[in-house]
């Protein structure tokens, strides 16, 4: 096994043990620590698939920004413990998570199964265009009006944040 | 080499693993972080199909997503607290005035 291989199933590991704890933690701030170290584990993913400059955005933008904002609210609001799932589960439960099951079996056919198209190599262009300078290039090249539309939509996200979170007249 | 399926089957394991968190967990916020973990999975398999194609569209794709998840964060937020200075409350199945 190549050194790749081998971080690769470490990574994988640790990104899916940190997931199941993330939600079988009954403390808001415990799911919210491991959803953090479940967002590193993604950015070392990227990186070993050579997307330098996604790897860095995932632990600024998530990791930095989006979580310390969901770990600020949990602290804010000052909630307790969660009722434990056994005293409510019932079949609609159930039955949604057997959806969900049943879910990852037709994902994994279809990745899997017969008729799936295997590409064993990472392209050799894929160190590349995972740069700052690619992905600047395209940006504001032949992605110009979707990123322009993006700081529009920033711009609401802020404008409709401010207005719901203020106290009411 | 890594091939592709194993990123793919990783990513799918990490969303249903966020959807049973959104259907079994109770806390607003808790249903929030597991939203986020699906996307990111999508996220994953975004740039393993770009690495293995060599193109670089599934990149922009995942950095607007992040824009996206970003904006989604603050406004999902500002509506948790809005509710819970209403109800003093963020469990979901008290906040259930919209089912019917």
């Amino acid at each position: 096994m190549t050194t790749e291989a081998i971080l690769f199933f470490i990574l994988a590991a640790a990104a899916l043990a940190t997931a199941v704890l993330m939600i079988l933690q009954r403390n808001p701030v415990m799911s919210a620590l491991f959803l953090i170290a479940n967002f590193f584990c993604l950015a070392s993913l990227y990186l070993l698939l050579r997307a330098q400059l996604l790897a860095v955005l995932e632990v600024v933008v998530y990791a930095g920004a989006i979580m310390v904002l969901v770990v600020f609210v949990i602290m804010l609001l000052n909630l307790g413990e969660e009722q434990k799932l056994a005293e409510r589960i019932n079949i609609r439960l159930m039955l949604g998570v057997a959806l969900a099951f049943g879910f990852l079996l037709e994902l994994f056919y279809l990745f899997l199964g017969p008729g799936a198209q295997v590409a064993d190599q990472i392209s050799p262009n894929a160190a590349v265009i995972g740069t700052v300078e690619s992905m600047g290039t395209a940006l504001y090249g032949r992605f110009l009006l979707p990123f322009e539309i993006t700081s529009l939509l920033l711009l609401a996200a802020i404008v409709g944040a401010i207005s719901l979170a203020k106290k009411q007249p | 080499m890594v091939p592709l399926p194993y990123y793919l089957c990783l990513s799918a394991v990490l969303f249903v693993i966020g959807v049973a968190g959104v259907l079994t967990r109770r806390n607003a916020i808790v249903v929030f972080m597991s939203i986020e973990l699906m996307l990111n999975s999508v996220n994953l398999t975004l740039v393993a199909f770009s690495a293995f194609l060599g193109d670089i569209t599934g990149l922009t794709l995942v950095f607007f997503v992040m824009a996206v998840a970003a904006a989604e964060a603050a406004v999902g937020l500002a509506i948790v607290i809005a509710v819970f200075r209403n109800r003093r409350t963020v469990n979901i199945d008290e906040i259930n005035i919209l089912k019917w």
